[in-house]
């Protein structure tokens, strides 16, 4: 098990990670999800053992890691852009563990690490010859020669364009669940952390501001700022809040604010908000619509693609309560400060 | 913790041969100035510089070195862009000839040079000999090279996009040229421009030979002052002028380096097919290519004739010890001793050249670290600049006697020389190590491998071509080095470049066919070195 207990660390005298705590019980899949600028490559490259740690420990299974350099932890680090040998052949590129440890039978080893990354045939072509996907997929199956105790990614699927990402995705959520790899994935793309991982930690400015199985955290954002950056489309404070926690029949404290999916409000013919529509946009799903509602401004809102509505007519909404997330609310904690 | 305790277990090797046939020669040969009866004096070495032969010396090194590098830089631009732009036939063939001249023996170079200017010689009608037009001439003969050398690796790997955005808007070649593409090559025009005056302000050999008594650089002065009148006050006052201005220079050179190199970026543009536009640049690198080889030409002729018929005696005579005995042993033995000194000499330069390009090419994590490595930086680069003379002087007084008695080590000389080729391996290998992405030794390391693993696995299969290149450089350099040399070997062990400097100066014309057969000699053997080394295509050969 990964422990990561209070650690600081420093890039060039700016503190990069300041005081993260988190646990990564075996064969889990967490996802650091954050900004650029979060630290959470740092952190990623801290528990890699390639960045000083100033204070605090990272362990694994009880025991520090303090003195352990980077190829003595076990754990492969498998980078954005991949960092292929350009010089050798696939084959040999996924053997290099291997030989490192002078292991037997490499050769059925790489076949069947190459099979599961489904580049089967690939072992004779040089990195040079490979689409920027194949080569991912090379470097994930290097890292998983080693039979990490702990595999780290960082931003594995960045450097690839969408429709390829999300594959890939799949895949790699596919692939770690079959070797019951232990990971530690980082990135900024919610959609991937949701794909791969099985639980999640957000960072922003350096600091772990949420961390937990992924539905709890996805269901129940700590702040306005998480709140968006996990895909919520807005968030409402005050009377708006108020006007849509209400129309959804949920209890409405004074001063919370209320984190909004795009889809939380569709057209109804008898919802209980009053609308007027703003905009409308077509897409292969639904209609997306923003609308103004009485007593809460524009909101964004959703209609089935058979139901047209036209900017500047009137319509209902209903409230989808579980595309809502109630949270803790940042203005009460302001005031219990003063 | 670890990183700081590797830098300094790496460094602590060339640190520590840098301070005892470094600093301590050169620190010696200072105090023997400013402390000349055991009593700290600095009078007499400041009432040196008040001396007017001393600033006619200082001026004609300045003016003489200004005008050697304006003169390197109008003859290698054009010669940098034909070369390392255009699609010529045989240009890699000429890039080599063209560097040939900078590893040739300064004493090679003002033989051949007297044999082109002499009363004799081809060109002995223009009256050339002796004066300072001969000696600037020489000066840039050597190191229009390192121009072509630095500028054209920049130039081979400048984008071409935003000449053809000029282009685009209506820019004509010339203003292309003026407003886009100088700017982009300035950093390395003025980088080249450095290093070639601090090389023509320190030129020992050539302003020896050609200028004799009558022209003086700071150099030759140390030289004489030392040797001649053993005038010690005043040749440790002009190392200690010479020794600020090189490390001002380099201090300044550092800097420029500093601005972003795009000749690391490594995209090299294809060379494009010649057009009549290009007529200009060509035929200037063709006129070069001529003027380059006269000297050698007339070196060769020379060395095959006496009186009026051909002959390979000259040749023949490098077997013995020429007449009157002009040396205490055969020619032969000299440029066997010479070869295996230059082995010594490269390996030492090797070693030591790559443990410092890992040091200064490591990339940083702090400020302090990068500070560190900047200053070490410029210590392993000192010796470019500082005189030969002095440093060979240096030696022999402060490694004749204990602690450290190495005065008949036969050690000494390869050693003198390995220092000398050191920052031009360094520069070789340390751009090439910078250009390795540093994560993929952090993919290696996650992947279980050591760090010593590691750098086999990912600098190895990079370095190993200019490893070799660098080593034929440094050969080459050894081979030919005469300033420090020229007082460390024995009159019984003397090199062959230091023998041809010993015939050159015993009266008799067999004497002097004889040294430029041995001329010959030497400078083919460091030609066809370079050639080789050329075959390795390393674009930071030879670049500062």
């Amino acid at each position: 098990m990964l422990g990561v207990d209070h650690v600081d660390v420093d890039y060039d005298g700016v503190p990069a990670v300041v005081d993260v705590s988190l646990d990564l019980p075996d064969g889990l899949v967490l996802a650091v999800l954050g900004p650029s600028g979060s630290g959470k490559s740092t952190l990623l490259r801290a528990i890699a053992g390639l960045e000083p740690v100033r204070s605090g420990r990272v362990t694994w299974d009880g025991a520090d890691l303090a003195g352990t350099p980077t190829h003595k932890r076990g754990f492969a680090l498998m980078f954005q852009d991949g960092q292929l040998f350009q010089h050798l052949t696939v084959a040999r590129n996924v053997a290099y563990p291997l030989r490192l440890r002078r292991a037997r039978d490499t050769a059925t080893r790489v076949a069947e690490l190459l099979e599961l990354v489904g580049l089967s045939g690939y072992g004779d072509r040089l990195p040079a010859t490979l689409s920027g996907g194949e080569r991912q997929r090379v470097a994930l199956a290097r890292s998983l020669a080693v039979e990490p105790r702990l595999l780290l990614l960082d931003e594995p699927l960045s450097a690839l364009d969408a429709g390829l990402r999300e594959r890939l995705a799949g895949d790699l959520s596919r692939i770690l669940r079959a070797a019951g790899t232990t990971a530690l994935m980082v990135t900024h793309d919610h959609e991937e952390a949701f794909a791969v991982a099985d639980r999640i930690a957000v960072m922003r400015d350096g600091r772990l501001v949420q961390h937990g199985d992924i539905d709890a955290v996805w269901r129940a954002p700590v702040d306005a700022a998480t709140a968006l950056f996990l895909g919520y489309a807005s968030v409402l404070e005050g009377g708006a809040a108020a006007r849509v926690l209400a129309a959804a029949g949920l209890p409405a404290a004074p001063g919370s604010a209320v984190a909004v999916r795009r889809s939380a409000l569709a057209l109804a013919e008898r919802g209980p908000l009053a609308a007027t529509v703003v905009s409308a946009r077509a897409t292969p799903e639904q209609v997306r619509l923003v609308v103004d509602v009485v007593g809460a401004g524009a909101l964004d809102a959703v209609a089935p693609l058979d139901h047209p509505a036209a900017p500047g007519q009137e319509v209902h909404l209903v409230v989808d309560r579980t595309r809502l997330a109630v949270l803790p609310g940042a203005a009460r904690e302001d005031l219990s400060l003063d | 913790m670890r990183r700081a305790l590797t830098l300094l277990g790496l460094a602590a090797v060339p640190v520590l041969v840098l301070a005892v046939f470094f600093v301590l020669p050169v620190s010696g040969m200072l105090a023997r100035g400013f402390w000349p009866d055991g009593r700290f004096d600095p009078g007499a070495v400041l009432e040196v510089l008040t001396r007017p032969r001393v600033h006619r010396v200082l001026w004609f090194t300045i003016w003489s070195a200004g005008l050697a590098t304006a003169v390197s830089v109008v003859l290698g631009l054009p010669a940098a862009y034909a070369l390392h732009r255009l699609a010529l036939p045989l240009r890699r063939t000429i890039r080599a000839a063209l560097l040939v001249p900078f590893v040739l023996p300064t004493v090679v170079v003002g033989v051949a040079f007297r044999q082109l200017l002499g009363e004799a010689g081809p060109l002995g009608f223009l009256g050339l000999d002796g004066t300072p037009v001969a000696i600037v001439g020489a000066l840039a003969f050597f190191n229009v090279a390192v121009v072509i050398r630095s500028v054209g690796a920049s130039w081979e790997s400048l984008d071409p996009r935003p000449g053809e955005a000029a282009a685009a808007l209506g820019a004509s070649p010339a203003q292309v040229f003026r407003t886009v593409t100088l700017p982009a090559l300035r950093p390395s025009i003025v980088s080249a421009a450095s290093v070639v005056f601090l090389f023509c302000a320190t030129s020992f050999g050539v302003v020896l030979t050609l200028g004799g008594l009558r022209y003086s650089s700071v150099e030759t002065e140390i030289y004489l002052l030392t040797t001649n009148l053993l005038d010690l006050q005043a040749a440790a006052a002009l190392s200690i002028v010479q020794l600020v201005a090189v490390t001002a220079l380099l201090v300044v050179a550092g800097r420029l380096r500093r601005v972003p190199d795009p000749s690391l970026a490594r995209v090299v543009a294809r060379p494009r097919r010649v057009r009549p536009g290009d007529a200009a640049p060509v035929v200037a690198t063709v006129l070069l290519l001529v003027v380059v080889a006269l000297p050698v030409v007339s070196l060769v002729v020379g060395s095959l004739r006496q009186g009026d018929r051909w002959t390979l005696d000259h040749y023949r005579a490098l077997a013995g010890r020429g007449a009157d005995e002009a040396l205490l042993q055969p020619a032969s033995d000299a440029l066997l001793l010479s070869l295996r000194t230059a082995v010594d000499a490269t390996w030492m330069s090797l070693v030591l050249g790559t443990l410092v390009a890992v040091v200064v090419s490591r990339r940083s994590r702090g400020r302090a670290e990068r500070r560190l490595r900047g200053v070490l930086d410029g210590f392993f680069m000192l010796p470019l600049g500082v005189s030969a003379v002095t440093l060979g002087f240096g030696f022999l007084i402060t490694l004749g006697r204990p602690p450290l008695e190495l005065r008949d080590s036969a050690l000494l000389v390869p050693v003198a020389q390995a220092l000398v080729a050191l920052p031009l391996v360094v520069r070789t290998l340390a751009p090439v190590l910078a250009s390795v992405d540093e994560r993929q030794r952090q993919a290696a390391a996650s992947l279980g491998a050591g760090p010593l693993r590691a750098a086999l696995t990912v600098d190895l299969p990079v370095v190993w071509r200019p490893l070799l290149a660098a080593a034929g450089f440094a050969f080459a350099v050894s081979l030919g080095e005469f300033g420090a040399t020229s007082f460390l070997a024995r009159d019984e062990r003397l090199t062959l470049p230091v023998a041809i400097y010993r015939l050159i100066g015993h009266p008799g014309a067999a004497n002097y066919g004889m040294a430029l057969a041995a001329s010959v000699v030497l400078a083919a053997t460091t030609a066809v070195v370079m050639l080789a080394v050329e075959r390795l295509r390393v674009p930071s050969l030879g670049a500062f």
